[in-house]
């Protein structure tokens, strides 16, 4: 008999070269976080730019060097490998130092800004070029997230590179991130109008169809009515028709800035959601009760605007404080993005965003989306509920042979992506036909 | 209250108690001696590879069970009486059955090799094999996988994972190519080896050396040749577990014994899943034996039926199986001979890139499609099962190929360039793409016609 006659164009072996680079890598984001560290004293103001280099510069270049070689690692595919060993996306002990210092930078950015002051000056150079005028904390806050939406976002179109969707959507929420909430309303600022995120819309920037938004835009001339008017068009017109062809996705994974966070920088933890059925009960409860407290809000806002304030004093001033607080500060801030490495990355989309109550309803009520099951061809692996950041059973419904409809589901593709089997398919297809079990 | 017994938790014994308690309230008792609870087997690799913990494996929360009503016995049955409809386990514990299921699984094949029980060298099949697995990987740098497959895949994968070189020895040319065509075979081995897996084919194994330390040191084959290794995997297969009912009443051959609907010779007592010998009904059959995760799974489903007084006999659907080669999914539909069979042509497709391929067999006379294989392409089990069904041409199906593509959104489409290569190969046939997308209003009311 004779041997086997197959030469494979490209053989991947064990490259040793590649691990010393990566180290390279890694080793620059070190340093990088030392500059960070001492950035925070007042040696910073003496060259706010070195700094800048030496902290976001080094650590955005030396992750930069750590993702690339991947590609030449292995062959492109589903490489979850390890994921559950590694302390930092396992819930172990890497998981929570890394969840206690994103939670108390947030701490920080929220309610002490004075200690970051020497990081806000590390940006001034960026935000007198872009905006014209000194950086504030929000300048910062916002620097440091569509950088990381942009590294991370790298990391993923590596990761993914096999995939055309997960590109796709990766390329989409990177370019939303860095144009429409890091740009133009830089840009807007530069022009004297009003700073405007044309991505975020009420409920989720429950803020923007507040009467003294309105009020202030509406005043502000030409270019904030087109702003109020694109608000309503967004959330009230909009929202339903796009979520009526594509399901919530054509938000939650393609466009939205927290989204976006959530599948870049996110994306290592999505494995952490919890599956239970006691946590779907729990975030049906809070998702639907923070609609409710967001709309009442709103309500009472208006109200107490068209009667001056008369009718309701200050009880809706202390609603919309509260809510403030408790939702828009701690929940999608401090808890949302504190607690990927415990939670996973959606804690805030899942539990909390009344963006995504809206869009689940739409979603589930009225859509042509769903997540078709092939047959009978589920092994009943896990792989798909595991990886689902919004700790949806996918399994239990793929080996029932029942298509996926549920409110959360936020389209981001990752269950079909890693089932082994070829199961699942998110596609729009007919409204009327959707929740059908076995075809065959 | 009658009581059912199910040996074994596994995907058989489970889906015949769950079925049994969407229909009956009958008290049911699983009893096995693996884990406490049911998880998914086709999902040991993942745990060993990082991608998720034995938790994520098992399909339903542990309330599940209680709330169902089943009982789950963690034990191992050491005697089955069928005379006093008794069970009993290792303990001393016995249980009294009215209906028993026996659904003990598969154990790996081991074929006398010289040195087969040395340390360092073990099958893949249970969460035990898996816990022998980890222990054994901290003495490797080098493995060998005896037998190439679906198992044996997936055991290379699980080693690479962690950084060591594994060399698989396979009797066969090609990887596989017992069950598949040589073209599907070959596409399978090229995609091995470029992910630095190492290939011996035509080769058999002779020996397992022990080194001084007591374990595996080296393996020698018939070509003379000794392949020095820490691990040997030995993947040829399984067979049926029936250790425990061949000392009992019940009748084995290399399985148990039992007809269409799942009966064997002693009433009241039934198997499923990977343990059973199915009997050949018709002259010159041959008794069948389905050692797949969807036949246990179908198997219990009828069977629950059949307890449940509804008696129904077990019809095996047009078969279909899909697994992973590393990175590369493979689909079958139909049936597709390793060799082609009398009466029956191919047409084969195969991307540039080598990662995706089509292989259709289809009767030379009427044109009928009898079986598919596709490489890292998702087709719709439901499109395929019902044109093999409908006996559709090859050209039919051709020209609506895209109506059975299951890839994701905005991937490369290929039914163009298919449909392309078969028109070079049949001067005249002029097929075009007439379907190019799955609607399900279509497609519903075609089958209900
Ligand atoms: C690594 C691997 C990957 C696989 N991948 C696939 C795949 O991708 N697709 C596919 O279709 N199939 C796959 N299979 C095959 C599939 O897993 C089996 O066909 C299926 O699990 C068999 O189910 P079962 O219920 O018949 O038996 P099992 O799952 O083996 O369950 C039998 C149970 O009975 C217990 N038992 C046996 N004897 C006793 C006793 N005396 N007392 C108590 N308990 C006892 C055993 O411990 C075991 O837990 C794979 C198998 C393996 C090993
Ligand atoms: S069900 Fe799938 S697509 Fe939907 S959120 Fe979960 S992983 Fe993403
Ligand atoms: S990943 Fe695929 S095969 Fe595994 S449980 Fe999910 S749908 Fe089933």
């Amino acid at each position: 008999m004779k041997q086997l006659q197959i030469h494979p164009a490209k053989v991947y072996t064990h490259n040793p070269s590649l691990d010393v680079i990566k180290k390279i890598g890694l080793s620059f984001v070190g340093i990088g976080v030392l500059g960070f560290l001492v950035s925070l004293t007042n040696i910073t103001k003496s060259n706010p730019f070195l700094f800048f280099l030496l902290s976001f510069g080094l650590v955005t270049l030396g992750a930069l060097i750590f993702f690339l070689p991947q590609i030449k690692e292995s062959p492109s595919g589903v490489k979850n490998n390890n994921i559950f060993f590694n302390s930092f996306t396992s819930r172990q002990a890497g998981g929570w130092t890394l969840g206690i210092i994103i939670t108390g930078f947030y701490v920080l950015l929220y309610w002490f800004p004075e200690t970051l002051t020497n990081w806000v000056r590390l940006v001034d150079p960026l935000s007198y070029w872009l905006r014209n005028k000194a950086a504030d904390r929000w300048f910062l806050y916002g620097s440091f997230y569509t950088l990381a939406v942009l590294v991370m976002g790298t990391r993923m179109l590596i990761k993914k590179r096999h995939n055309k969707y997960q590109i796709l959507r990766t390329l989409s929420v990177m370019f939303f991130q860095l144009g429409f909430a890091f740009l133009i309303p830089a840009l807007l600022l530069r022009l004297n109008q009003p700073e405007h995120y044309f991505t975020y819309f009420w409920p989720l920037k429950y803020d923007y169809l507040f009467p003294y938004t309105v009020d202030s835009l509406i005043k502000s001339g030409g270019l904030g009515y087109f702003m109020v008017f694109w608000g309503i068009i967004m959330s009230f017109i909009a929202t339903p028709v796009l979520s009526y062809f594509f399901g919530k996705r054509w938000y939650c994974s393609w466009v939205c800035g927290c989204g976006g966070l959530a599948e870049t920088a996110g994306d290592p933890f999505r494995q952490l959601s919890d599956k239970s059925l006691k946590a779907w009960k729990i975030e049906r409860w809070m998702i639907y009760s923070v609609l409710v407290f967001i709309v009442v809000t709103t309500v009472l806002v208006w109200l107490n605007f068209i009667y001056h304030g008369s009718l309701l004093g200050s009880l809706s001033s202390g609603f919309s404080k509260t809510y403030g607080f408790l939702i828009g500060a701690v929940f999608s801030g401090v808890i949302g993005v504190g607690f990927y490495p415990i939670m996973g990355n959606r804690v805030w989309c899942r539990f909390g965003c009344p963006m995504a109550a809206i869009l689940g309803i739409l979603q589930k009520k009225k859509s042509k989306f769903r997540i078709t099951t092939n047959g009978s061809q589920c092994i009943s692996c896990g792989n798909c509920s595991t990886y689902c950041e919004m700790g949806i059973d996918v399994r239990s419904y793929a080996q029932r042979q029942e298509n996926i409809v549920r409110a959360s589901c936020v389209g981001c593709g990752i269950c079909a992506e890693v089932c082994p089997r070829g199961v699942l398919k998110l596609e729009n297809d007919s409204a009327d036909i959707r929740f059908n079990r076995n075809i065959s | 209250m009658e009581h059912l017994v199910i040996i074994g938790n596994g995907i058989a014994g489970i889906t015949t108690a769950r079925n049994v308690r969407k229909m009956s309230d009958m008290k049911i008792t699983v009893i096995s001696a693996e884990t406490e609870y049911f998880f998914s087997r086709t999902a040991l690799m993942y745990i060993f590879m990082g991608h998720m913990k034995f938790e994520h494996t098992k399909p339903y929360e542990d309330w599940f069970w209680k709330k169902n009503k089943i009982n789950l016995v963690y034990g191992k049955v050491v005697n089955v009486n069928t005379d006093s409809n008794l069970v009993c386990l290792q303990d001393g514990q016995c249980i009294t059955y009215d209906k028993l299921v026996v659904a003990t699984g598969s154990v790996s094949n081991k074929f006398g090799w010289p040195g087969q029980d040395l340390p360092g060298v073990q099958g893949l099949y249970s969460y035990q094999d898996l816990e022998l697995l980890e222990e054994n990987v901290k003495y490797t740098n080098h493995a060998v996988i005896i037998g190439g497959g679906l198992i044996g895949i997936e055991l290379a994968e699980m080693l690479h994972t962690r950084g060591i070189i594994v060399t698989f020895v396979i009797r066969e040319n090609l990887y596989w190519d017992n069950i598949l065509p040589q073209e599907d075979a070959a596409l399978v081995s090229r995609h091995i080896l470029e992910h630095g897996i190492g290939l011996k084919s035509a080769t058999n194994l002779k020996e397992i050396l022990a080194g001084n330390n007591g374990r595996v040191c080296a393996i020698t084959t018939d070509k003379g040749e000794k392949i020095e290794c820490q691990f040997v995997g030995l993947t040829p297969g399984v067979s049926p577990n029936i250790s425990l009912i061949k000392k009992t009443k019940i009748e084995t051959n290399r399985g148990v014994l039992v007809n269409e609907y799942f009966e064997t010779n002693i009433p009241n007592v039934y198997a499923a899943g990977d343990c059973v010998e199915i009997k050949a009904t018709e002259e010159g059959e041959r008794n069948r034996f389905e050692q797949l995760w969807y036949t246990g799974k179908m198997h219990g489903e009828v069977l629950a039926k059949t307890i449940c007084g509804k008696r129904t006999k077990y019809e095996r659907g047009i078969w279909f199986n899909s697994a992973k080669f590393l990175d590369l999914e493979y689909q079958t539909y139909g049936f597709v001979s390793n060799v082609k069979r009398e009466g029956e042509n191919n047409f084969y497709w195969v991307h540039n890139s080598g990662k995706h391929s089509i292989n259709m067999v289809f009767k030379t006379d009427t044109r009928e499609l009898v079986g598919i294989n596709v490489f890292g392409i998702r087709m719709r089990q439901a499109v395929f099962e019902n044109w093999i069904r409908e006996k559709r041409t090859i050209e039919y199906i051709l020209e609506n190929l895209g109506e059975a593509n299951f890839d994701p959104e905005f991937f490369k489409k290929y039914e163009e360039e298919i449909i392309a290569k078969f028109n070079e190969e049949n001067p005249g046939s002029g097929l075009k793409l007439k379907t190019k997308k799955f609607n399900i209003k279509k497609f519903i009311t075609k089958i209900s016609v």
